[in-house]
């Protein structure tokens, strides 16, 4: 036993001296590898879809644009997200908790070539225009049962990668009792529970709904619960990734900037509330669907405003440690302070922007999940701004400043100034270009244009010519975005192959000299599990079985594309 | 924890607290809860049960019209509706396959209309003039074409 505990601690300080292990890394750069080129193809798809919808540019007739909306949505909103998240966290583990045991190597793979088998299963429907469904594969519009199998492969990577983690964090606990998890493996293991909370739903949508369906085995669907399990996962997929993001606000953001890490227990505080409730706010997206009681939707309105409440303490965290930091530098002044921020290195300007991308995000989170607001955008072009503010902004721009030190740390090379002045630009662009088409999305939302919808004027109607100026300036921004994205795309590749050798660390900051020991119930994870599941079926168990009980006859499949 | 730290912890609090209270004070005081109706019908025989069997425009009281409608790929029954200023409209709407949605530009009336399900939803019609109809969930390759007008007089 004692000899484990040494052997451990002397791979933990070999592994901060020398850097991650190659087995490792390879594992991480591979991931990430997958996310950037991921990104790319995303991004050019996008400014189709953008250059579209501003009139300029009529796809060809072999090129559907709701074909192209699908894998553009998939593309990023799964692949990006999701490799970019693991190859993260499974550098965070490995830094943090003394190199990845030779067993969870292999998991690691495992999942990594299941989710990529699943992802050529789904991509070779999409490009025969056999599954122009989109991310939500509503029924009962039917894809081709491949598209579907595919989704069940990425769900068992998914679910293997978690039980990796999982394996690793167990190991490094029974190694020292008694002891806190660390902050950055404390956030991995509340963003692989919710990866197997969310992804059971829509496991059980696919294999026991849609699939014996699309074979034939079974005549009609139940529309309405398949759209219900869809969202249980659909909604908790982007709040995972932004919770991720929130990780490197928390832990990694203050280390860049030269200052210590916000009240542990505090920080702690924040990611629990956000596992135990966020499968639940997943409902709010069907807040004017018929077969749904008021009473129902009131409550869920309730469940989805709580997980507001974490993000707010976040926003206060966030700006208390700038202002602590820069303070002790001799900042000075109600908000003087502000110039000693580090603003020309991009590892803290892109997870800053991102930040503040926050606040009008969430505002508008807020306002979608709240009854009468959500009647008035539901499904126009509002949303698609909220989620280019939270996802593309929030989530992707953070994203993007971890990788400025990530792929070095794994790659053992280090960013030139050079490197960090392209960082810096690669951030201005992409933020013009997405507050150009958010802005324009939400206004032209509220004026009533539809989302998911190709390039109209519906008959020339009068109105909807008032709509194309605001159209033409998301082209715009779409425009920039694929700028960015190559810059972005190269800058990855560079710091993994060509870069200068060298030494990057892996930042994570310390608490504050002095600080409050955290309680130890915090590391209680069986007992977040069980109130999230409590929480699940607060809200779950009367909706579906009132669906299931008065559900009308199913429906058959349709392909209408 | 420091005095402004709870001061943000309140406000935080109070915030969400006051969206809920005010949903909640407009979903059950005001009555403008979302639309929710719970019927459900065979999606397959939508032709023959009324009332879809006769859809159009009724008129159900002084200023007040019944619309029922279908919806189906990619077009809305009856096509076209026309009001006189003032009125209100109570809409009855289905779908005879796939999931799409019913949106009037500039209004609030906005429902999510599924196969199997009758959605009910009602606005008042004050200024006259053409309404857009719009389809806006994503239903096919014709969806960007599915939308008809109202006329108010």
């Amino acid at each position: 036993m004692e000899s484990a505990i040494r052997s451990t601690s002397f791979k933990q300080k070999t592994n901060q001296i020398l850097g991650i292990s190659q087995e490792d890394a390879r594992i991480s750069k591979s991931y990430l590898s997958i996310a950037f080129i991921a990104l790319l193809l995303g991004g050019l798809l996008g400014l189709l879809q953008g250059l579209n919808r501003a009139g300029v540019l009529q796809l060809p007739p072999w090129l559907n644009y709701y074909q192209v909306l699908t894998a553009h949505g998939i593309l990023l909103v799964v692949v990006l997200s999701a490799f970019f998240t693991i190859g993260y966290f499974y550098a965070g583990l490995s830094h943090t908790l003394g190199g990845l045991l030779p067993k969870v190597r292999k998991m690691a793979w495992i999942g990594f070539w299941m989710k990529i088998f699943g992802f050529v299963l789904v991509v070779i429907p999409i490009l025969k225009n056999e599954a122009s469904v989109m991310y939500t594969f509503y029924p009962p519009m039917a894809a081709s049962p491949m598209f579907y199998f595919g989704l069940v492969f990425i769900v068992l990577g998914v679910w293997m990668l978690s039980v990796g983690a999982f394996t690793q964090v167990a190991n490094w606990r029974r190694n020292h009792k008694g002891q806190h998890l660390p902050i950055l493996a404390f956030f991995a293991t509340g963003v692989f529970v919710l990866l197997v909370g969310a992804t059971a739903f829509v496991a059980v949508e696919v294999l026991f709904m849609i699939i014996p369906w699309t074979l034939g085995w079974t005549d009609g669907i139940n529309v309405l619960l398949a759209r219900t399990l869809f969202w249980a996962f659909g909604h908790t997929a982007v709040n995972i990734w932004y919770l991720t993001a929130v990780s490197a606000w928390y832990v990694i953001v203050p280390k860049i900037i030269g200052g210590n890490r916000w009240n542990d227990l505090l920080t702690r505080m924040v990611v629990i509330p956000l596992v135990i409730m966020n499968i639940t706010g997943g409902f709010h997206h069907q807040i004017i669907d018929p077969g749904i009681s008021e009473s129902i939707k009131y409550m869920h309105v309730f469940m989805s405003l709580a997980i507001g409440f974490p993000s707010l303490m976040t926003a206060y965290a966030m700006l208390r440690v700038f202002e602590r930091t820069a303070r002790a530098k001799g900042g000075k002044g109600l908000v003087g302070w502000y110039k000693k921020m580090p603003w020309g290195d991009v590892r803290f300007l892109s997870p800053f922007i991102a930040m503040v991308a926050f606040i009008p995000a969430g505002a508008g989170g807020i306002a979608q999940s709240t009854n009468q607001l959500d009647q008035v955008v539901h499904n126009t072009m509002w949303v698609v701004g909220h989620f280019h503010l939270t996802l593309g902004m929030s989530v992707i721009m953070t994203f993007f400043g971890i990788s400025y030190w990530l792929v070095p740390y794994l790659s053992k090379r280090v960013m030139t100034p050079a490197m960090n002045r392209l960082g810096v630009i690669q951030t201005v662009i992409w933020t013009i270009g997405m507050v150009i088409m958010s802005i324009s999305m939400h206004v032209v939302g509220l004026f009533g244009s539809p989302r998911r919808t190709s390039f109209t004027t519906y008959g020339d109607f009068a109105e909807t010519l008032g709509w194309n100026p605001y159209m033409a300036a998301v082209g715009i921004g779409a425009s920039l975005l694929l700028i960015a994205v190559i810059l972005q795309v190269y800058a990855v590749f560079n710091l993994m192959f060509f870069a200068p050798k060298g030494v990057t660390e892996f930042p994570i900051a310390e608490e504050e000299a002095g600080a409050a020991k955290t309680p130890y119930w915090t590391e209680r994870w069986g007992i977040w599990v069980v109130l999230m599941l409590l929480v699940v079926s607060m809200a779950y168990v009367l909706p579906i079985a009132d669906m299931i009980m008065n559900a009308p006859p199913g429906s058959p499949p349709f392909k209408t594309w | 924890m420091h005095l402004d730290e709870k001061i943000w912890l309140f406000l935080s609090f109070g915030m969400i607290m006051g969206f809920m209270i005010f949903t909640g004070y407009q979903a059950v005081a005001l009555g403008m809860g979302p639309p929710s109706h719970k019927e459900t019908i065979d999606p397959q025989k939508v032709d023959e049960t009324a009332p879809f069997d006769a859809p159009g425009i009724k008129q159900v009281g002084e200023n007040e019209y019944e619309v029922v409608m279908t919806l189906q790929v990619f077009s809305f029954t009856p096509m076209e509706i026309e009001v006189p200023a003032g009125s209100t409209v109570h809409f009855t709407l289905t779908s005879k396959d796939v999931v799409h949605g019913f949106q009037v530009a500039n209004t609030n009336l906005n429902a999510m209309v599924m196969p199997g399900h009758i959605q009910k939803i009602s606005q008042k019609f004050d200024k006259p003039g053409e309404y857009l109809v719009l389809c806006n969930e994503y239903c096919g390759a014709g969806h960007q074409a599915m939308s008809t007008k109202i006329i108010v007089k």
